[in-house]
């Protein structure tokens, strides 16, 4: 049988569920019951944000005056009550030179990111030329068995928040290529669970910039005759180490805890090891396998930035790093902008996860 | 010898201090193609008994012997309907069935076993639920599949668990009268575990009391003699029905008033005597 899918079965499966009630506000189709709902799902919400972006606009200024009072203060004990004077016209007519550097206001980010998103554009143009006016030579360059001439120019933010997400992939499925099968085993074996049980109760603690160091070595020297840069290989091996630990636990719990009823179905049947495995031990772990996943992830992408900060491998890691010592007036602000940017996608992860893991697994408490 | 022996079967769950004795000093003998029911309290050990016959438990001591042999491990020539249904819930009916039916006859092709799957899915009426999971199924019909399960895979001798206690006297009676039908076409061999006595006598040659532990043991046997094919409401005038009922409910009356004497005896209480308040005012 098929079903309808209909918009709000999707947003509801996806986690969004609140974005039905908005769409039945404007389609008139709000029940007197569904008032409360939109209250609390929607109202709520949005006013807690405005308080927010408030009390972040009034700290804001509160830090501005006092780092403005300061350096006027500075000046008066330093250079005498004109440089005081002419600091103070200088401050209050906004120009940037002589801004104070502390917390910017909400209006200064909002700025920052449109100019990035320009920035974006203008980068995008400027490459686009560049392949156009580069495509005959390259076609040429090739058929010579030479190497292309790619772009080499600064990369836009947009360009940096794909890099990590390239990085944050890489390292997801690595740690899923191992933590999976790896747990399988454990699960499947009180044997090796004990084996295993010193290795991973002492390096699950371990802190990202360790990890880094440890895969540093390695892949140092692993790669000693390579010319390539190695920061990419690198970051994304340390982040599969060090977020793969939720996976590996939770895909052993998973699989040593099958349902006695399941396991006794398999041995009526008389399964073979493989097919209990594939058919009746994976499917009943999955759902603990796939919130090991969803840490897995939003691990991955919190220790990310950490690491390409250190591995100077291109991100939105290393573009914090770069606009914190970078020191222009408005880096603060596209500091900030880069943590919000941080947090949705964060969040969109794991949204995305939970629609995967609702889609591949059933419904375990109405099971039997 | 007969089909399925029991002799002198003890099982223990857990060692030392945390050892339960559950079953003590079972014998029971099954002839081939026979229909036995044994009923008895729950938690008496019933499941215990079940898994020891088809093979996911072995005994402590004593043997538990089909035809001949030892039973050594699960077999397909010993079908088990369980107790909770047990369907895997990853998997639709046709897929539940199917994957059975795979491992009792590996060597037919994909469309012969499809072909027993369907047979036997319709054999429970559940052709059009065929491609639902068992979440979106009602507890009859999980049990249904559950039969249909373990009957596609044509065993020698049907094993159940209490396969109908969860469901509703109409449901119960439906599947009484298909179990017996598929049980009655081939002659196989039927063990069916029950506590309900009418269900008991109503498909069983042979009634026994599994008398409840900790240490159960089998009670006196009770035959049933009533000619199939059974009709439910001719039997409740048949006096041979109610005889032999009110006898297996007696029995089970009196275990269930030893068990609650031997309950009292356990607790030693203190020896006082109440004050004769009545006199004192008089
Ligand atoms: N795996 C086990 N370990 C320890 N005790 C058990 C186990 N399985 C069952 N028992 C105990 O054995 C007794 C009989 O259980 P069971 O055979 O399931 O009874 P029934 O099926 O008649 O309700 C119960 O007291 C139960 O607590
Ligand atoms: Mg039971």
């Amino acid at each position: 049988m098929k079903q309808s899918i209909t918009l709000g079965k999707v947003t509801k499966f996806m986690g969004l569920g609140f974005l039905s009630t908005f769409k039945d506000l404007f389609t008139g189709k709000l029940e007197k019951e569904d008032f409360k709902n939109f209250l609390r799902k929607v109202v709520v919400p949005m006013a807690s944000i405005l308080l927010f972006i408030g009390l972040w606009f009034l700290g804001a200024r509160s830090l501005y005056n006092v780092e403005a009072e300061y350096k006027i203060q500075k000046a008066l004990t330093d250079q005498g009550p004109e440089a005081a004077e002419a600091l103070r016209a200088c401050i209050a007519s906004g120009d940037t030179s002589c801004q104070p550097n502390t917390l910017p206001s909400p209006s200064q980010v909002w700025d920052s990111y449109m100019s990035l998103l320009k920035d974006h554009q203008i980068i995008s143009a400027d490459k686009a030329a560049f392949a156009e006016k580069t495509a005959a030579l390259n076609e040429k360059r090739i058929a010579n068995g030479e190497n292309p001439i790619t772009y080499t120019g600064r990369p836009s933010f947009v360009d940096q928040i794909f890099r990590s997400l390239q990085t944050v992939f890489a390292g997801f499925l690595l740690a899923l290529l191992i933590a999976v099968p790896l747990g399988i085993f454990i699960g499947l074996s009180p044997t090796l669970k004990s084996s295993f049980n010193w290795f991973i109760q002492i390096f699950k603690p371990v802190s990202p910039v360790v990890w880094y160091l440890l895969v540093f070595m390695i892949v140092k020297t692993l790669l000693i005759d390579s010319n390539e840069d190695s920061s990419f290989t690198i970051s994304f091996i340390s982040v599969g180490l060090c977020s793969m630990w939720a996976t590996l636990v939770n895909t052993a719990m998973g699989v040593s805890s099958v349902d006695k009823d399941y396991i006794n179905v398999a041995k009526v049947l008389k399964l073979g090891p493989f097919q209990k495995v594939f058919k009746v031990v994976l499917p009943s772990s999955l759902p603990l396998i796939f919130t090991g996943l969803k840490i897995t992830l939003s691990v991955a992408w919190m220790v990310l930035i950490a690491i390409e900060l250190l591995a100077q491998s291109p991100g939105l890691g290393l573009f914090v790093w770069e606009e914190f010592q970078n020191g222009a007036n408005d880096s603060n602000a596209k500091i900030i902008v880069a943590m919000f940017v941080i947090g949705v996608i964060g969040f969109l992860l794991d949204r995305l996860m939970l629609t995967i893991q609702n889609a591949v697994s059933f419904d375990k408490t109405d099971a039997i | 010898m007969a089909y399925l022996e029991l002799n002198n079967v003890y099982k223990t769950y857990g060692q030392g201090d945390y050892a339960t004795e559950v079953l003590s000093n079972i014998n029971l003998s099954i002839e081939e193609g026979e229909f036995v029911a044994i009923v008895g309290f729950t938690g008496s050990g019933k499941t215990t008994l079940v898994n020891l016959i088809n093979g996911l438990l072995e005994p402590t001591s004593g043997d538990v012997l089909f035809k001949g042999k030892p039973v050594m491990g699960t077999s397909h020539e010993r079908g088990v309907i369980f107790q909770n249904y047990s369907l895997l819930p990853w998997l639709t009916v046709e897929q539940n069935v199917f994957m059975a039916v795979k491992e009792a006859f590996p060597k037919k092709s994909k469309s012969e076993l499809n072909d027993i799957v369907a047979e036997y899915v319709e054999m429970v009426s559940l052709t059009p639920a065929i491609n639902k999971r068992p979440k979106e199924l009602s507890g009859g019909m999980r049990q249904r599949v559950s039969v249909a399960r373990a009957l596609a895979m044509k065993p020698e001798m049907i094993i159940m668990d209490e396969p109908l206690g969860a469901l509703d006297a109409l449901t119960r009676g439906n599947l009484q009268d298909e179990i017996l039908n598929i049980w009655g076409k081939d002659k196989r061999t039927a063990l069916l575990i029950t506590n309900d006595v009418d269900e008991g006598i109503y498909m069983a040659d042979r009634i026994i009391p599994l008398r409840p532990g900790p240490n159960a043991t089998l009670g006196p046997e009770f035959k049933i003699d009533i000619e199939r094919p059974r009709d439910k409401t001719e039997m409740n005038d048949n006096l041979n029905f109610k005889e032999t009922r009110n006898a297996i409910i007696e029995y089970l009356m009196d275990i269930g008033n030893e068990r609650k004497s031997q309950a009292m005896e356990e607790f030693v209480l203190p020896d006082l005597t109440p004050k004769d308040f009545v006199n004192q005012f008089k």
